[in-house]
């Protein structure tokens, strides 16, 4: 089987889970003998011989980019900023032209390209899996990372980004949901059947253990513990209740560094509200990490806490626990379904969330077990089993397709 | 033969609420939930009561009315007692009126006294797991218990069963000098070998004392598979439990039928036909002319031990492997149970009441259970059983309470030390 799959940045490129899931994916994908083209944006310094390099263990991988200024995560503000600094006149003046110009290549890069089926990751590639479906005959699937009533908590809708994830699902042939969360939230705010729904979790690849980070243990100097926030700073993730929890928390117990890792648009709001609270000392804001720098945080933090307000899946969960580090969750995420060895919380409850950081700090056999237990239980998420519940929805799409094909 | 000895467990625990890190030190109530969760006490036990304890005793009172030689035995723990007698009079009422009235041996009015087959067994007062860690502790839990039963049954408990069929020689050497004719045990594969749990044994290292062992299969039958469609011998009906019974003619004196009594009603609903098969089953049983009905007590007094049995690891009733992990096999478990046994020394001499109170219903076992985090992700019996939303949850809960505990108890002290 040949899939055509439109996706995002791999790491180290990425900026968030996005580009994570889809190298975890295509590479679990990969190893079931399933080939693939995967289509992303050229991005400037980045090449596909570079991505050779990174798969270069793994066949039956093979890229094309598209000239486009796109990127994982973008919104009208982030791209017309890029725009401005691009000399280049061909790329769209908005969000939505680039993303239609991009759809427009895509279909002619699909008449180029010999595949079975096209898979595309979020709505800025919808318009692009569209345009290849229209191209190729080729049955689609959409594959939902997050919808727009997560990156928003909700509130101000964009219409034109609900549109286009509203035409995606519905004009897909199966859509693939990274959780029952986001299941559900696709049924109910964009009526589409949940029939054609199918839920894969997103999963981790269990990397080798590092050395240690000597120089962060020195955060641990007279006992003092750290709990640690991972993800982009926007409303989504909920970074002011770990803020809110942060303050409760150094009531009880003030030997501990909250330790921030990331970088978004929330970022200058959350250090006046540390501020505010008068807890800028025991708040330490990172910037965006990866790699051995990430890893190292993990290693050196007591307690990941993801405390997002809407989370599809939240992969840096799975990350934590594959480091060693135990999790305090919210129950409004993905990642809470297929986890029983984490703590959770809703989102909004900052008492119980200050009332688990402050018990697993305290109780160090609670600590032990969370540990322990949450580390084997992630180990059995990997992207190979994940890889396979995709290729079930590739099988089915494909036996409807044929069924489809002689009955005409 | 064989004799059919029914045991039934009734307990219920004092739950502890959700107790959190802003309650330490500010407020000593540790078991008063009045939430609509399953940590509310007083809601579990009306709801257990209306949908188990109520219907079966009254078809108990029936069955033995009806048929002079159906007997059973019961082991009722202290702390659910207390809570009958808070929460719910009536059902305390019905219990004493089983044990207490023979209505074939009444002519016209109904006679008080005690009814000969209804046995009252005895366990520790707070269905603890105060043997492993604490003798003297144990004993005057045992004692408590006994106490009560006395005061509420007008029995003197002969026979002795200890938490959740815990058991090994040691313990029956101790309750053989508290003075039991007879202890109870899980027929575990691993105790028993080849030997059947169908005779009556004596424990290595004692004297006297005899050793009843649940025959599980049977037991499970009923408690376990009853309404499981999974099940080949599904549907069990009573006249088929009566032969399964009458075919140990030959092998075996006595069928320990051992089992929580929340069998009827609650772990079984009424639908899946439990209530039926109870009133069907003594009829069934007596059908077959070899077949009777014993207590504990008679089972003892009428059939010899037939052999040592050697018990040095302990055994209980509890999931698949029959051992303790259930209560202690994780750090949190070992954690909380030390410490809770580590302030026994200053529990005592505070000479405080409502302080050893708490501390006591602290020691109940199923606090422990509930921090069980194996087979949790499996979402197996632990997790249909634990009032809390995970392992950590109830360890929270406990750790926070002991940390309140031991302020409370330093505060006693200090207050002492001023006085002196």
């Amino acid at each position: 089987m040949k899939v055509l799959m439109f996706g995002w940045e791999f790491p180290p490129h990425n900026s968030g889970g996005l580009g994570v899931a889809c190298a975890g994916l295509a590479r679990g994908l990969a190893n079931r003998g399933i080939g693939i083209t995967f289509v992303l944006p050229k991005k400037v310094g980045v090449s596909a011989d570079f991505l050779k390099i990174i798969f270069a263990d793994i066949s039956g991988i093979k890229f094309r980019e598209i000239d486009s200024l796109l990127s994982a995560y973008a919104t009208s503000v982030s791209y017309r900023e890029i725009r401005s600094r691009t000399v280049s006149s061909i790329y769209g003046k908005g969000l939505f032209e680039e993303v239609m110009r991009y759809a427009l290549r895509a279909y002619h890069l699909a008449k180029e390209e010999d595949f079975d089926l096209i898979h595309a990751h979020d709505w800025l590639s919808f318009g692009a899996g569209l345009a290849a479906k229209a191209a190729s005959g080729k049955p689609l699937i959409v594959h939902v990372h997050a919808t727009e009533f997560d990156r928003t908590g909700g509130m101000n809708i964009n219409k034109r980004v609900y549109e286009i994830e509203k035409e995606g699902m519905e004009k897909a042939d199966a859509v693939i949901a990274v959780s029952q969360f986001t299941k559900n939230i696709i049924v109910r705010h964009y009526g589409i059947d949940p029939n054609k729904i199918n839920v894969v979790h997103n999963a981790v690849d269990i990397f080798e253990p590092g050395h240690f980070a000597s120089e962060l243990l020195e955060l641990k100097r007279d006992g003092r513990k750290i709990v640690l926030f991972v993800g982009r700073i926007t409303l989504q993730k909920g970074p002011d209740y770990f803020l809110q929890a942060a303050k409760k928390v150094l009531e009880y117990n003030s030997r501990v560094l909250f330790l921030v890792v990331g970088s978004g648009d929330m970022e200058r709001q959350l250090i006046e509200q540390a501020s505010s609270l008068g807890i800028s000392d025991k708040v330490l804001f990172a910037g965006f990490l990866r790699d051995q720098e990430l890893a190292k945080v993990y290693r050196v933090a007591d307690l990941y806490v993801l405390p997002s307000v809407s989370e599809p899946f939240g992969i840096t969960t799975l990350e934590s626990l594959a480091h060693g580090t135990p999790v305090l969750i919210s129950r409004q995420s993905g990642v809470a379904e297929v986890l029983s060895h984490a703590l959770k919380v809703d989102f909004w409850d900052i008492d119980e969330m200050a009332n688990k950081i402050v018990s697993v700090l305290a109780y160090a056999p609670l600590h032990a077990c969370l540990r322990e237990n949450g580390n084997t239980e992630v180990k059995k998420l990997s992207w190979g089993r994940s890889a396979e519940q995709c290729s079930g929805v590739y099988n089915e799409v494909m036996l409807r397709e044929r069924a489809h094909t002689v009955i005409a | 033969m064989p004799s059919v000895c029914f045991y039934f467990q009734v307990h219920q625990p004092l739950r502890i609420k959700k107790y959190r890190i802003f309650d330490i030190g500010n407020d000593h109530k540790y078991f008063n939930d009045h939430s609509e969760t399953n940590l509310n006490n007083r809601k579990i036990l009306e709801k257990v009561a209306y949908k188990s304890y109520l219907p079966t005793n009254a078809i108990l009172l029936d069955l033995l009315k009806r048929y002079p030689q159906f007997k059973v035995s019961f082991s009722l723990s202290g702390v659910f007692l207390d809570q009958l007698e808070h929460y719910a009079p009536e059902v305390l009422d019905s219990f004493q009126k089983l044990a207490h009235v023979d209505e074939t041996r009444s002519s016209g009015a109904a006679r008080i006294g005690v009814n000969p087959r209804v046995e009252i067994l005895d366990e520790t007062y707070y269905h603890s797991l105060a043997f492993l860690h604490s003798r003297a502790e144990f004993r005057k839990q045992v004692d408590l218990h006994r106490e009560r039963i006395i005061d509420l049954f007008h029995q003197e408990p002969k026979v002795f069963r200890n938490t959740e069929l815990i058991y090994n020689n040691e313990l029956a050497k101790e309750v053989e000098r508290l003075g039991y004719t007879g202890i109870l045990a899980e027929g575990a594969d691993h105790v028993l070998g080849w030997q059947s749990p169908n005779f009556i044994y004596r424990p290595k290292g004692t004297e006297r004392i005899k050793l009843l062992l649940k025959n599980y299969r049977l037991s499970d039958d009923i408690a376990f598979r009853f309404s499981s469609r999974d099940w080949s011998e599904y549907p069990l009906t009573a006249p088929k439990f009566a032969d399964w019974v009458s075919a140990v003619n030959g092998n075996g004196t006595v069928v320990n039928l051992f089992m929580d009594y929340e069998t009827f009603g609650e772990h079984q609903w009424e639908d899946t036909g439990i209530f039926n098969f109870l009133r069907a089953l003594p009829e069934e049983i007596l059908k077959h002319p070899d077949n009777n009905f014993v207590t504990p007590s008679e089972a003892i007094h009428k059939y010899p031990a037939v052999a040592e049995l050697d018990i040095p690891h302990f055994v209980s009733w509890a999931d698949v492997e029959r051992d303790l992990s259930a209560w202690l096999s994780n750090p949190m478990q070992h954690d909380a149970m030390r410490k809770l046994y580590d302030m026994e020394r200053d529990v005592i001499e505070a000479k405080n009441d409502e302080l050893l109170e708490d501390w006591r219903r602290l020691q109940t076992s199923d606090h422990f259970y509930y921090m069980c985090t194996k087979w949790f992700a499996d979402g197996d019996v632990h997790k249909y059983f634990n009032p809390y939303e995970s392992p950590y949850e109830a360890f929270i809960a406990y750790a926070n309470v002991l940390h309140d505990l031991k302020l409370r108890i330093d505060d006693i002290k200090r207050s002492k030390e001023n006085m002196a």
